[in-house]
């Protein structure tokens, strides 16, 4: 060591360790001592936190710590807690009906906040956040509805879903008139003519006239001799120029040129969307929050009760 | 070793070398007749045609005559890296601001028609090429020239070391192919399939055989640091790779295989690989490189030779033990998620010790600073060490966790390391190394690299400003509840927030690679042994303008 000691660096005063590599010494610097004092107190720190905390493996088990603390209790306990808070609510929601609950400011801001949480975690990816839809992706805040918008129709579509995998799915099949070969492009063309008369926009009158016959004999079994659909079968009413299947922002501009090009494809290749069922993945309660939860956002239509409507009133009103 | 006995060791090298890849490429054979799987029998035929060049370059390079070239340092495979490093440098950096586009502008940049063009199949093209192609083959490149330099001994092993360097880079382009077919394991930072794995573990073992060999015929007396480093980082990798990929492959002659451990296990062994990938790849090698580097540049001692041993001593030890912070509030038993936190949170100052090491190295040379962007970058990568060494024990403690777990904070975190630390302390090498392999005064321009500096920095700041916005808001919105104890905000509104701070990631990502390919020009100029109008001196001048 004596020998090493004689090399001092010039800058710093401090001995090398008397290696080169390459050019390269080494100082013979001591560690520093704020370095070492927070090493030995993070140390310290982990030796406290293991006397604490559940921390080592032993043979048949780990040490619980002295706090004895385990997060899946802890989060268990919250978890049933927040459970029976909202209990009696969820339990009132299932008891009572539509109008009783619509009578009820406590338990309806209840079901729409609840119904809300859900909404933003199961149904915004496809409706939007603000449930205003998308193209193809129905825009729940307005009074169009393909399968009905009372409480109970609205739940019944969240339960089982459109075209889904459950047994009692809503299910409607346009047939692909341009695709399968039922209409040849230029009926198509004049049928989607006629589409866009129906919803009051510039059509062109010839075509629009031999639309009308091709309409009456292919579409109007399910869509209606007036183009106003049919919620029993899911067809869409034709009529209120709020085409599911077209760009939103063309449909909120009326973009006739975009529109009818949509109307054509619809007509061409009758394709229909999926919504999911929801009955195995949320509990009947939820189900419920989230229907009154839709239905409150503009659109909800009154239950007609079938006891209380006068007869002339339910025969207004055949499909529901 | 004396000159008599290199020509059959030479012989011998060749052969064993040959004999390795005819047995892999006579499987290669079997299994592209054999297989059903078209894109296992792709690869099959890739590995074929890899073994036959590998075959016909031992055979070329053996009859070429051996004369002085014997004595002197390899330096021919340095270069091959440093090339190797900055082509795919940037080829990684370029899909990262690819994917960085397609979070952002999901509907701009997303080809249904072109699959292998989705994020899953392009991020971990990213990760694979930024960490393992661009990092992997700036740690080769840097460990084969500090090891010679630091023991006064030619790279071991005659032409197992190409083998390292050619094996490497088959594996890198079976790893990216495979990635774009859909071939993967489908754990992060280890994609690649069973076949590829094994490769690796054989090119692995050869460099790891190159490198302690090189050690073993020494003529220093001592190790120096670097070396303990590199050390670890080729042995630690090895252990980590084979047991997180022990796998049973479906069939011998298949390309897909399943994975020995399941559940928490699994995922456990997982992030003890993911974590200490993070340690001994991005960490402990790159800290090599900065233990040679900065002293050389800056032509100062290192500052405390004791502080490298305990810091590396105690950084081995607990690194290994930090992983399962990857896995807090998960189904990993509570005493397990302790024990990564309170080893992260020790963590703390076996990594700094390497900071402090590196940045008092400079006292005595700190004006260079101003003048030599070279040690620049050196340094500030070293300042970004010890930013993101302190980050890391911070979002391991649980209940900072519990805010950050899977926010884009993570990913900031990741980045102030990435292109803080292992990029600049990389850029800094490769502009050191280059004009002292092809032999060349001085760079083709320091005002390109004092661009390059200047780009690239303000790149990592807004990329990791960016992040650590859109991370921390992510997390509190995840876990805001309103009166009634529902969520706040659903999935999709958070994702909404976030589109901002995306472009301005976006926008970090362009500015870094930018700076990467000035850096690529300036290389390749050095390299041509141009330098730059504006900077020739007259001593310089002359020096630099015959052609060579």
């Amino acid at each position: 060591m004596s020998e090493h000691k004689k090399d001092i660096d010039a800058h710093s005063g401090v001995a090398t360790t008397g290696h080169e590599w390459d050019g390269i010494k080494e100082l013979d610097n001591p560690l520093p001592r704020w370095w070492l004092i927070i090493f030995y107190a993070t140390i310290a720190f982990s030796v406290v936190y293991w006397v604490m905390m559940p921390a080592w493996p032993t043979l048949t088990g780990f040490t619980h710590g002295v706090r004895n603390y385990s997060d899946r209790a802890v989060v268990a306990q919250e978890l049933s807690a927040l459970k029976a808070q909202r209990a009696p609510e969820f339990e009132r929601l299932m008891q009572v009906s539509a109008e009783q609950a619509e009578q009820d400011p406590a338990l309806m801001n209840f079901a729409r906040a609840a119904g809300k949480a859900a909404f933003g975690d199961n149904c915004a990816t496809c409706h939007g956040a603000g449930a205003q839809g998308g193209k193809g992706y129905p825009n729940l805040n307005d009074n169009v509805w393909l399968w009905g918008g009372t409480l109970d129709d609205i739940e019944h579509t969240i339960r089982v879903g459109i075209r889904s995998t459950h047994a009692d799915a809503r299910f409607s099949q346009m047939p692909a008139f341009g695709k399968d070969g039922l209409l040849t492009e230029a009926q198509v063309t004049d049928a989607a003519e006629y589409v866009v008369k129906l919803a009051g926009g510039p059509a062109k009158d010839a075509a629009a006239v031999r639309g009308a016959t091709i309409f009456g004999e292919q579409c109007a079994a399910c869509h209606g001799a007036d183009g106003k659909g049919d919620r029993t079968q899911g067809a869409p009413n034709l009529t209120t120029g709020l085409f599911l299947k077209a760009d939103p922002a063309a449909v909120a501009s009326k973009d006739w040129t975009s529109l009818r090009g949509s109307i054509v494809a619809q007509i061409t290749t009758g394709s229909g969307g999926v919504m999911p069922t929801w009955e195995q993945r949320l509990d009947p309660a939820t189900i419920r929050a989230l229907a009154i939860y839709v239905h409150s956002l503009g659109g909800g239509e009154a239950t007609v009760d079938p006891a209380a409507a006068t007869p002339a009133a339910a025969a207004t009103n055949p499909t529901r | 070793m004396t000159a008599a006995v290199k020509t059959p060791r030479t012989g011998f090298d060749a052969l064993s070398v040959g004999v390795v890849l005819a047995a892999v490429g006579a499987y290669a054979l079997v299994a592209a007749a054999r297989t059903h799987e078209a894109m296992f029998q792709i690869h099959m035929y890739v590995l074929l045609a890899a073994m036959a060049l590998g075959v016909v370059g031992v055979i070329v390079s053996g009859a070429k005559p051996k004369s002085a070239a014997q004595s002197t340092y390899n330096d021919e495979i340095v270069k091959a890296g440093v090339i190797a490093a900055m082509f795919f440098g940037v080829v990684g950096m370029l899909v990262g601001v690819v994917i960085a586009l397609q979070l952002a502008f999901p509907s701009q940049f997303y080809f249904p028609e072109l699959g292998f063009l989705n994020f899953g199949r392009l991020r971990p093209l990213h990760t694979s090429a930024v960490i393992f192609a661009f990092g992997g083959n700036v740690l080769i490149a840097t460990s084969f020239y500090v090891v010679q330099r630091t023991t006064k001994a030619r790279l071991a092993g005659g032409v197992w070391a190409w083998f390292v360097f050619w094996g490497y880079q088959l594996f890198l382009a079976l790893a990216a192919s495979g990635y774009l077919m859909g071939i993967t394991e489908g754990k992060e930072y280890a994609e690649p399939e069973w076949y590829a794995d094994l490769w690796l573990t054989i090119v692995w073992v050869a460099y790891l055989g190159v490198f302690l060999g090189t050690i073993w015929k020494r003529k220093e007396p001592h190790i120096y640091v670097a070396n303990w480093f590199y050390l670890a980082f080729i042995v630690t990798i090895a252990m980590l790779h084979i047991v997180n990929n022990l796998a049973l492959p479906v069939d011998a002659f298949a390309g897909t295989s399943v994975s020995l451990m399941a559940g928490v296990q699994s995922a456990l062994t997982q992030w003890w690989y993911g974590h200490n990938a993070v340690g001994f790849f991005l960490t402990a090698g790159f800290l090599a490189i900065m233990y040679y580097f900065i002293p050389k540049q800056a032509n100062r001692p290192v500052y405390s030779y004791r502080l490298s041993i305990v810091h590396f001593w105690a950084l081995i030890f607990i690194y290994i033990w930090a992983g399962p912070h990857h896995l807090h509030y998960t189904a990993l038993p509570q005493w397990a998620q302790t024990l990564g936190m309170t080893f992260s949170v020790m963590l703390w100052m076996p990594s700094w010790g390497g900071m402090v090491n590196g940045l008092m190295t400079l006292s005595g040379a700190w004006d260079k600073l101003r003048t030599d962007p070279v040690l620049r970058m050196l340094v500030v990568s070293v300042a970004f060490y010890g930013m993101s060494t302190f980050e890391g024990p911070v979002m391991s403690i649980r209940a900072v966790n519990a805010l950050s777990h899977y926010t884009d904070w993570t990913i900031g975190h990741v980045h102030s390391g990435a292109l803080g630390w292992v990029g600049f302390v990389s850029f800094g090498a490769l502009y050191a190394l280059t004009p002292w392999l092809w032999k060349r005064e001085r760079l083709y321009s320091l005002r390109l690299v004092d661009l390059h500096f200047w780009i690239a920095t303000v790149g990592i700041l807004l990329y990791i400003a960016a992040m650590w916005v859109a991370g921390i808001m992510q997390g509190l919105m995840w876990r805001a509840y309103n009166d009634l104890g529902f969520l706040q905000y659903s999935f999709v509104e958070t994702v909404q927030a976030m589109h901002p701070y995306y472009i301005i990631r976006a926008l970090g990502g362009v500015l870094y690679l930018i700076g990467a390919l000035v850096m690529a020009y300036n290389l390749w100029r050095t390299a041509r042994g141009d330098v730059a109008i504006q900077e020739r001196t007259p001593a310089s001048a002359p020096a630099a303008v015959p052609a060579e």
